[in-house]
Parts: C-alpha cells; structure tokens; sequence
C-alpha cells in the first residue's frame, strides 16, 4: 500500500515536471536558428526563411522574423521603444534584444551567440568583430554619439566634481576590461590624475556594464558613479554634478552593424536602417543621445 | 600577476569558516534540546542558503545590509558602510557555510550513542557538560568534515559575495570573482590561472574529507 502510494506520488511527479518543461518550450522562443554561409556580396539576396524547423511555438501567432539584437546596456530603454515603433510599421518581426557590457556582447558573438546585430558604446569592440570577419563590413555605420558624466545620489551634496572624487569612499565605475563606460572612465580620471590613487586606496567598485553602476548610485551604495549622461536621464534617483571634458576620453561613438553569420541579414539591415531614420533620431535625442548619420 | 585574489579569498573562507563553525556547531546542539516541530521548521531556516540561488542570497543581503536599509543607515554612521567592503565578502561566505556546518554537526551529534548520553547523566554530568565533554569528543571526526566541507564553499562563493561585496581589486575581490572578471575581458591566462588554483585547493578538500571521515 506505502509502496503504491510512493510510486504515485513519483509518477506525478514527473508528469508535472513534463508538463512544466513543455510550457517552457511554448511560451519562449526556441526557433532554431540556421547559419547561412559566409556572405560575400552586398547581403541583400538572403535565402528565403523556409528552410527553418518548425518552431515549437505552435500554440502563438506563428512568427514570420525574428531578430536578436546584442546592444550596449546604456541602450536598453531607447531601443526597446524604438522596436515597438519598428514592429508597427513591420508586423510579424519579433525583435529580442541582449542587452549587457559590449565587451561582454562581443565575446558572446565570438563564441558563437546568434545575434542578428551588435551595436556597442565604443568601436573597439566592433574593430575587434571586424577583424576577425564577423561582421558585415558594408553595414558597419557610426550610429550614436554620448557623453560621460559623475553621478551621485539625489540625496547626496559631495563629492561635487571630478577634481574631489579623491574624497569619495566608493567610486562605481564599468569594469574597464569589458565596459566602455569603464575604458572612457578611467580616461578621465587618468587625466584629472586620480586613477592610480583611487586604485590603490581601494575605493572603485567595479560593475559588470554602466547600468550596474548607475543603480549603485541610485541605491547609495556607492558615493559616486561614472555614467553616461543618458543613463543619468533614466532615473531620478541621481544627479548629475559633472560632465566629463570632451577632451578627457575618447570621442564616445557607437557603431552598429549586421553581423556575417546573422540568419535574417535582410530583416537586421531593414530595422538597422530604420535606426537611422529621423523617427529613431528623434528618439535618441529625447533620450540624450547625439545621432549620427540620420538619414 | 596580481595574487590578491589569493589572500581576499583565504581571509573570507578562514574567517567565515571559524564563524560558522561556532555559529553551526551551537545551533546544531541547541536544535537537539527543541522538539520536533521546532526543529523541523529551525532545520528549513538554516539550510535556505544552500537552497536559495546565491544571487537571491546576495540581493537578500544587500537589502538587509544596503545602505538605504536600517542596519545599513546605523553601519553608515559608525564607518562607511558593509557593502562593498571585505567583511561583506565574509559575511557572504559565513551564510553560505553556516548550513552546511550545521547539517553535518547535527548529523554527528545523532550518531552519537545516545547510551553514552545517559550514562553521562547517571554520573551527574550536567547537560552542558554532556555536551562539551561526551558527544562533542565524539562527533568530532564528522563536525571536522563539515568544517572542511563549509571551507570549500565559502572558498567558491561568487553570486552573493559579487553582489553584496562587489569587484573592488584588491579589497573585494575573490578568486571567483577574479575569474568572472578575467573571463569577461577575455583574460584567459588569469582566468586558467585561478581556475587551477581553486581547482587544486577543492582536491585538497576533499582528500582531507576523506581522511577525516568517521569510520
């Protein structure tokens, strides 16, 4: 009788934790995404989109397009509203973004990660795509433009400018060997001459993209934080007390382009285009960024 | 090369360690005295940081000890805070290493002859007596794995310690965290480098567990 009731009670079990996965497997995406072969030409002439497996996701709208975006963290607000707008005009495409340190992003699509576009705060990472033919050479175009500035809590009064961040307990800055907010960070404060003392004192907290620095900021968990100004605009729990000196860092350009192993090159160059034109310009601007060659 | 992954992370397993095994040893004798229900319920508190994901230990952290919390406000004004400073990889670590101390002493404590208990008591020994001179002898052998056991943990605690201690180099940075870090900017020399560290000191535990075993 016990031993009848065990195997119930495993049988159930299992049955559950079946029916669990295979609510995974409907409610998110799992369309299997086929590599073409390395694109030679002007990657216009994809092949058509027959040839995908079925997808699992029998039980929603069958899903003409679907693009995966790998973008720079400071994006996340400003894209995900300019793909609503894209999905209006073009129904049936379904845009997933990954957002997160473009240092990150960049190794993620050296390893294989089947992003349709990258878009990432410096060119650095993009030249390091590029050399290696990852991306579509011809699609690459400087798209953003940005400024870094000091933060600190809204609450807060110090420290009140680059120059006495020597005062500061904890200093929140993108870990610089996979965040460029972090790489320009550090060449401002290379040039006001507090890198190496900060370091050695122990007080910069390093985050894993811009976006982990801000909310550290905005928590009071750290006194300070090196941001871009666009991020500084999304919350109202810091102030900005500073903006870096153009001449302290690298010019802060994003380049976008369509990456070579995308499995929808034409759809990505059709919403990358999009990116340019004056309805998405607009909506950079609203978020504090610099467009660059609007269309 | 930078070794101070090496010390951060020796100080936080060897501190957390001596903790949790003061901590996980009394929890583990008191637990005994309660009854069933209590210590049922004692039992499912103590092992939520082994059950819990470490990044809900390492938010659950940051909110008890942020700095926009009460204790966080009172430790702000005695120093700078706890959050992003070495003792907060500590108490990472301690959390983390705390159930398995415990759960492997109350294991010990019940293998323990309960025979001998009583004749302890027909001696006159008292209960604390009992405890500290009869069955903590005795389960010793079997608290010592788990200390060991809780070290290697507390050695390779890296969701909760990145999000309460955060990546200070040279101040907060263990050596999981130096991997992470090396990974994500494509360090891969640091990053094996650490890897065969922290790899050599986990055969280390466990041949060291072995030995310790209770027959």
């Amino acid at each position: 009788m016990r031993d009848r009731l065990l195997s119930l009670r495993i049988i159930s079990l299992v049955i559950l934790s079946l029916a669990v996965i295979y609510f995974a497997f409907t409610q998110t995406s799992t369309m299997p995404i086929q590599y073409t072969m390395s694109y030679e030409s002007d990657g216009v002439n994809s092949e058509p989109t027959a040839g995908k497996a079925a997808p699992s996701a029998e039980l929603i709208e069958p899903l003409n397009e679907q693009l995966l975006i790998s973008a720079a963290a400071s994006l996340k607000d400003v894209l995900q509203e300019i793909a609503e707008i894209y999905k209006s005009h073009t129904p049936g495409v379904a845009i997933s973004f990954n957002f997160g340190a473009s240092g990150t992003l960049q190794r993620q699509i050296e390893q294989g990660a089947p992003a349709d576009i990258f878009i990432s705060a410096s060119p650095k990472q993009m030249d390091a795509l590029e050399s290696k033919g990852m991306i579509l050479s011809e699609s690459r175009t400087d798209i953003l433009q940005n400024r870094l500035v000091l933060v600190i809590p809204a609450n807060a009064d110090k420290p009140a400018s680059f120059e006495s961040l020597f005062t500061v307990n904890r200093l929140a800055l993108g870990d610089p060997a996979s965040v460029p907010a972090g790489q320009y960070g550090e060449q401002v404060l290379n040039t006001f001459g507090l890198l190496d003392l900060l370091k050695a004192e122990g007080k910069i907290v390093l985050g894993s993209d811009v976006r982990t620095v801000l909310n550290w900021v905005e928590t009071g968990n750290a006194d300070a934080g090196i941001v871009y100004a666009t991020d500084a605009f999304t919350t109202e729990e810091v102030r900005i007390v500073e903006s870096a000196p153009e001449v302290s860092h690298d010019p802060i350009i994003y380049p976008a382009a369509v990456l070579a192993k995308s499995a929808g090159i034409e759809i990505a160059l059709d919403f990358l285009n999009f990116l340019f034109s004056s309805d998405a310009a607009e909506l950079f601007r609203q978020y504090g960024f610099t467009p660059l060659n609007e269309n | 090369m930078d070794y101070s992954p090496l010390w951060i992370s020796l100080r936080a397993a060897i501190l957390s360690t001596l903790i949790a095994f003061f901590l996980g040893v009394c929890a583990a004798g008191l637990t005994q005295k309660t009854g069933k229900l209590t210590r049922g319920i004692l039992d499912a508190f103590f092992a939520l940081p082994i059950v819990l994901p470490p990044t809900v230990t390492g938010f659950l952290l940051l909110v008890v000890f942020g700095n926009n919390s009460v204790i966080g406000q009172l430790l702000l004004q005695v120093g700078s805070g706890i959050v992003f400073s070495w003792p907060a990889t500590v108490i990472a670590a301690t959390i983390v290493a705390f159930p398995i101390v415990y759960r492997t002493s109350r294991g010990a404590f019940d293998q323990v002859d309960k025979e001998l208990l009583s004749a302890g008591r027909t001696l006159g020994f008292g209960e604390f007596d009992i405890f500290w001179r009869i069955q903590l002898p005795l389960a010793w052998p079997g608290i010592l794995s788990g200390i060991i056991l809780g070290f290697a943990r507390a050695l390779g605690e890296f969701g909760a310690t990145m999000m309460v201690a955060g990546n200070i180099a040279g101040r907060t940075q263990t050596i999981p965290i130096a991997i992470y870090s090396a990974v994500q900017g494509g360090d891969m020399e640091t990053a094996y480098f650490w890897t065969a560290i922290i790899s050599f000191a986990a055969i280390l535990m466990i041949w060291l567990i072995n030995l310790f075993e209770p027959r």
